[in-house]
């Protein structure tokens, strides 16, 4: 019964699953980039991000009409509408490596290696858990959904930390303003990227749970 | 306030057992909807909720149905009861007499006679059910030559004349064009402040747009029974989850 609004929505989830991976690779190649100064993988990046714009728009008009021809409700209705929110995130985080890969490439020509542990600490804890918020959505995964935004305290604290390295090795001269600048501009994007993370995550728990959460409700001061 | 009550409600046909050890209360001024596949028993219990059930041979009905905490089944007259709890029906039944007479008819079977008197309850009740400006110039011409939405809307005003407690609405809409399907959900909307409304419907976005409370039946038994945007949006039960993704049913 329903074979084919099945067959739609087996379509969504393995678009989702696409475009997530599409993404990840961004922010994974960005990252190297950035933090290893591995110009070369950029490369990609242009192809991934139009596939990224493709798709966004493909997902999108894919539940418009899941939800103009079959009025969902109850746990449809909740996975239409969480992808129709999440792949808002799932590009922003898609533009965020985009700017990185930008400034990684600003870094590079400056001559100027990331050598601080907590700059690449935040950029590989936020790309877990872009990583981590996708594979919630792919195995239902409310506890996996609940960790990433556990993890987005790290990456606070961990943007904060790097900030003051940031400033104080611009006091002391220790860091080219230029480039401290750019970076200080990548480990925003990067808590920015958490935050998209932490929304996927909260859209896979609305999705399985019918709750509407935030932070709070994750039992996570804010 | 819970306008009906039903506790440990079964209905039998002859052997069969149509309806499971229903429990159920029903709010004043709210519109609760019953949903459920083919023979599952919504329309039944609606039924027995004015006695119509009294009428089908064989019919067994025990448990305990109350309107406002008192019996049905008991002491009440079962005409004040189905003054008190109208009903409209899938198919529109019009007398077949004038529009006026139609909505006369039933406060005159209560002994009002005097014109002045039905005048104001024909205007009343046609402008309640959202036909009286559509009428108005129509009142003594045949109900019969009406449209399938106006016939029903006038028996809706039929059964607000004798100005009941509780309307009943078995499948009311499910012969119309998606207009008056909509006059009639507007007028549900609008009536509810004064009414308590209990509805059949199949179509579940019906139930959605106007129910505030939503009972899911099959095979007799109730299954889940919440507030109309819980059981749409998260439903407790699987089997309330299967049927109204149509997964099922």
């Amino acid at each position: 019964m329903r074979e084919y609004y099945d067959l739609q929505l087996n379509e969504l989830n393995n678009q989702i699953i696409e475009m997530g991976s599409l993404v990840e690779k961004s922010v994974a190649y960005s990252t190297k980039a950035l933090v290893e100064c591995e110009i070369e993988k950029l490369e990609k990046l242009p192809k991934y991000e139009k596939a990224v714009n493709k798709k966004e728009k493909e997902i999108e008009g894919l539940c418009v009409n899941l939800i103009m021809h079959n009025q969902p409700v109850a746990k449809d209705l909740r996975f239409i509408s969480a992808a129709l929110k999440m792949v808002t995130d799932i590009e922003r985080i898609g533009d965020l490596a985009e700017d990185i890969a930008e400034i990684a490439k600003l870094v590079a020509a400056a001559d100027y290696k990331v050598k601080a542990d907590s700059f690449s600490k935040i950029a590989n804890t936020a790309v877990k858990m872009v990583n981590l918020g996708i594979d919630a959505f792919v195995a239902r995964d409310l506890e996996l959904a609940q960790k990433v935004a556990e993890m987005d305290n790290i990456v606070d604290q961990l943007f904060i930390e790097v900030r003051e390295k940031l400033v104080s090795g611009l006091k002391t001269g220790e860091f080219p303003s230029e480039p401290a600048l750019d970076l200080f501009l990548a480990v925003k994007y990067y808590e920015r990227i958490g935050d998209h993370a932490v929304n996927i995550a909260e859209w896979v728990a609305y999705s399985l749970t019918g709750k509407i959460e935030n932070y709070d409700d994750f039992g996570i001061d804010d | 306030m819970d306008k009906f009550t039903i506790k440990n409600m079964n209905l039998y046909y002859g052997k069969f057992h149509a309806l499971k050890d229903v429990n159920l209360s029903m709010q004043e001024n709210k519109i609760t909807a019953f949903i459920g596949p083919s023979g599952c028993g919504k329309s039944t219990l609606l039924k027995s909720l004015n006695r119509m059930n009294d009428l089908v041979e064989g019919c067994k009905i025990t448990g305990d149905i109350r309107l406002d905490n008192e019996d049905i089944y008991g002491n009440m007259d079962v005409n004040i009861l189905r003054k008190r709890v109208g009903m409209v029906f899938q198919k529109a039944n019009p007398f077949p007499m004038s529009v006026y007479d139609n909505i006369a008819y039933g406060p005159r079977t209560h002994g009002i006679r005097k014109k002045s008197e039905l005048d104001e309850i024909v205007e009343s009740s046609l402008r309640d059910a959202a036909i009286w400006d559509e009428l108005k110039d129509r009142l003594k011409k045949s109900a019969l030559g009406l449209s399938g939405g106006q016939q029903q809307r006038l028996c809706i005003a039929r059964a607000l004349a004798v100005k009941p407690e509780v309307l009943l609405m078995d499948e009311a809409t499910s012969a119309l064009d998606p207009i008056s399907t909509g006059k009639i959900e507007e007028l549900c909307l609008k009536l509810k402040d004064q009414y308590t409304i209990i509805m059949v419907t199949h179509n579940m976005q019906q139930a959605l747009r106007i129910a505030d409370y939503t009972a899911f039946f099959l095979l007799g038994e109730m299954i889940e029974y919440d507030k109309t945007d819980q059981i749409f949006s998260n439903p407790k039960e699987k089997k309330t989850e299967e049927y109204i993704t149509g997964r099922f049913g």
